[in-house]
């Protein structure tokens, strides 16, 4: 996993609650067994006026000229709720998008970003809806600092609060598997004192 | 300390619990499937890491089969890819599989309870946010991602954030006629579709411990639906007796040992919830979703809501989108509203119960002519047993498509699609825009609705149904 230290980007603003991920990646993009070739399909069913992909739809904000080219996407509540599939951070971070702002997330969206080096970032619905006021007429670029823990905008700093653990993977791009099975001797003691019917 | 029902499994669960890293607990049961699987695997083998344990993983087909064929081409070029990759890991990494064609096959949330793979007091994962149905049992279930499906592959644990906890209370009785259906929808619609987030649920009062062991696992399936982590229901005698001699059950003397232990799975009379809900059951009445995320619901006597009846701006905004995409007209009926595909089906209805129900209805009637109608059992076995008792019967005569297990239509992910502008009563578990079909309209509703919806070409009042069947019986009587 790629380390995140610091990060300057354009700010995408999506003004939509309980973004769910049938929306990030519809169902129909899932029957691939890789990683890769998510992307093109990201925000599909908005994204395009027909099925195959073929016809831009003007009125989707990422595909507006003046936002071509974001990696920070701000967003409002309840964000990547719905399926579990990873599939919808996979297509988000190969379209570009490094960090997401949001009043909330869903717990499994939230945990899959922290998990393939995506930094999700909670601030307040007051914030947020000052940061949408920023950004709806005027393209803006933000910067992230995972160290500090702030995003800071043009004209203001928000702190950001984020679990030391996640923030230690994120920072070091942590192999998570091969730091629990340094744990290993742990695992076999619990699985020694099991009951015969666990 | 008086503690939790989720506070008593995490105890038993943790490995190590320390200041500056995420909790590692144990993974008792491991579910998985064809669509968040193979990436996990590839990952696996390009670090050269062994499954730790393949006793405890076991794999199902269901996400993109075919309904119609139980050939795994049948499904498709990309989803016959993804099932024999399946195929060839589990061959691979010793894992037992339940391929097409095999008397266990069906839908992951079916197969693990009804084989009695799923457990009282065990943590049960699977690549899939609704294995909150296995909280019916008291076990702490709950959907991960791919990486995270690595992670238990390779050490059979997983690191996880302590969640906070939220007591449901529904008091007293539901009304004849209501589901457990009706139930989760009317929680949903209370708590907003971000609700519960953070936190794990656990559902107790009279209302629940009055219900099935299947009627409670629609409940808990849905719990992924207003945020929750996972949905909890403390382990019964009715528990017991459901698991009593299934196949995977622990047998002889350990059952009995196991008993003991599950007997002791409950929240403490006094123990304290970080947050707390109370139900009238009564109160509950036949519900319908009108908008494009659950928590977007009514009950069928009402009419489809207008933005001006919520304070809350993002609501208010939603309200508009989703009348919009749902082609709704604020202020209309929900028995005004036309409907022309009904599916019976998924992991929150497809079991035996929903299908009984579903066919009490259908039973001598005949599906509207406007209406497309398909009932997918959600396992072989729940497929049998249908067949056996007549029920298959019921809804061919009654012009329903009888098809063969798997997730089907709940999120179109084989042939079962809507197409554009089709309005759908569906037994799944999400209405969100595309769920079922780019630009198809899903209204989330009990088997008995979806049953009689298909039959009336609308929604419907059942308990105006149930009032004129019993007037009939009652003259035929005289």
């Amino acid at each position: 996993m790629e380390k995140f230290t610091q990060h300057t980007g354009l700010v995408a603003p999506l003004d939509a609650a309980n973004v769910d991920t049938d929306q990030i990646i519809p169902k129909q993009f899932l029957q691939k067994t890789t990683r890769i070739g998510f992307g093109q399909h990201l925000f599909h069913d908005w994204r395009y006026l027909d099925a195959t992909g073929e016809k831009s739809n003007p009125e989707f904000i990422l595909n507006s000229p003046q936002y071509q080219g974001a990696s920070i996407l701000l967003t409002r509540e309840n964000f990547g709720c719905g399926s579990s599939r990873e599939h919808a951070p996979w297509a988000l971070q190969e379209y570009g998008f490094k960090v997401i702002i949001a009043s909330s997330f869903a717990d499994i969206f939230y945990a899959n970003c922290i998990n393939i080096g995506i930094v999700p970032i909670v601030l307040s619905e007051e914030v947020i809806e000052t940061l949408f006021q920023s950004t709806n007429d005027n393209s803006q670029q933000f910067t992230v600092d995972l160290a500090a823990c702030t995003v800071n905008t043009e004209s203001s700093q928000y702190q950001f609060n984020l679990a030391p653990f996640h923030k230690y993977c994120l920072e070091n791009g942590v192999d998570s598997v091969g730091w629990t099975l340094d744990k290993l001797a742990k695992i076999e003691s619990y699985e020694a004192q099991m009951p015969a019917w666990q | 300390m008086a503690t939790t029902l989720y506070e008593k499994l995490w105890q038993r669960h943790v490995i190590e619990e320390k200041a500056d890293e995420t909790p590692l607990i144990f993974v008792d049961r491991h579910l998985i499937h064809e669509v968040t699987s193979p990436q996990a695997f590839a990952n696996l083998k390009f670090h050269n890491r062994v499954l730790r344990h393949p006793e405890r993983t076991i794999a199902t087909m269901d996400h993109n089969i075919s309904t119609r064929s139980i050939e795994i081409n049948a499904a498709g070029e990309g989803a016959a890819n993804q099932l024999r990759t399946l195929e060839k890991n589990c061959k691979e990494f010793g894992i037992e599989l339940f391929g097409m064609g095999h008397k266990n096959q069906g839908i992951v949330h079916v197969m693990g309870p009804e084989l009695g793979l799923t457990l009282p007091g065990t943590v049960i994962v699977c690549g899939d946010s609704h294995t909150a149905t296995h909280g019916a049992f008291g076990a702490l279930a709950f959907g991960i991602g791919t990486s995270e499906v690595e992670h238990v592959f390779a050490t059979q644990t997983l690191r996880q954030t302590k969640a906070k906890t939220m007591k449901i209370e529904v008091k007293g009785q539901v009304a004849a006629g209501i589901s457990a259906k009706d139930i989760i929808l009317a929680i949903i619609g209370k708590t907003g579709s971000a609700g519960a987030t953070g936190y794990v649920v656990e559902y107790c009062g009279e209302a629940i411990e009055r219900l099935t062991m299947e009627e409670r696992m629609t409940v808990c399936n849905m719990s992924i639906e207003f945020g929750a982590k996972a949905g909890l229901i403390a382990p019964d005698e009715t528990t017991f007796e459901y698991l009593k001699g299934k196949e995977y059950s622990p047998k002889g003397q350990i059952w009995q040992q196991a008993v003991n232990d599950w007997q002791q799975l409950k929240s403490d009379s006094n123990a304290i919830f970080d947050s707390y809900l109370t139900l009238d059951a009564k109160e509950i009445k036949t519900q319908v979703t009108w908008g494009t995320t659950p928590g977007q619901v009514t009950q069928v006597d009402n009419v489809v809501p207008s933005p001006e009846d919520f304070s809350d701006p993002v609501e208010r905004e939603s309200c508009i989108a989703a009348l919009k995409y749902m082609g709704l007209t604020a202020g209309t009926k929900i028995t005004d509203i036309a409907i022309n595909k009904v599916f019976i089906g998924s992991c929150t209805n497809s079991r035996i119960e929903d299908l009984r129900a579903a066919a009490s209805i259908a039973k001598g009637k005949q599906v509207s002519p406007n209406v497309d109608a398909i009932v997918v059992p959600g396992s072989y076995r729940v497929k049998e047993q249908a067949e056996a008792e007549g029920l298959a019967q019921t809804f061919i005569d009654a012009g329903f498509e009888w098809r063969l297990p798997g997730c089907s239509m709940c999120l179109g992910m084989n042939d079962d699609v809507l197409t554009e502008g089709d309005r759908c009563a569906s037994t799944s578990n999400r209405n969100f825009e595309g769920r079922q079909g780019r630009g198809s309209r899903t209204h989330l509703v009990s088997p008995e609705l979806a049953a009689a919806s298909a039959i009336a070409g609308h929604f419907v009042d059942l308990t105006k149904i149930n009032q004129a069947n019993q007037a009939n019986q009652a003259n035929q009587g005289a």
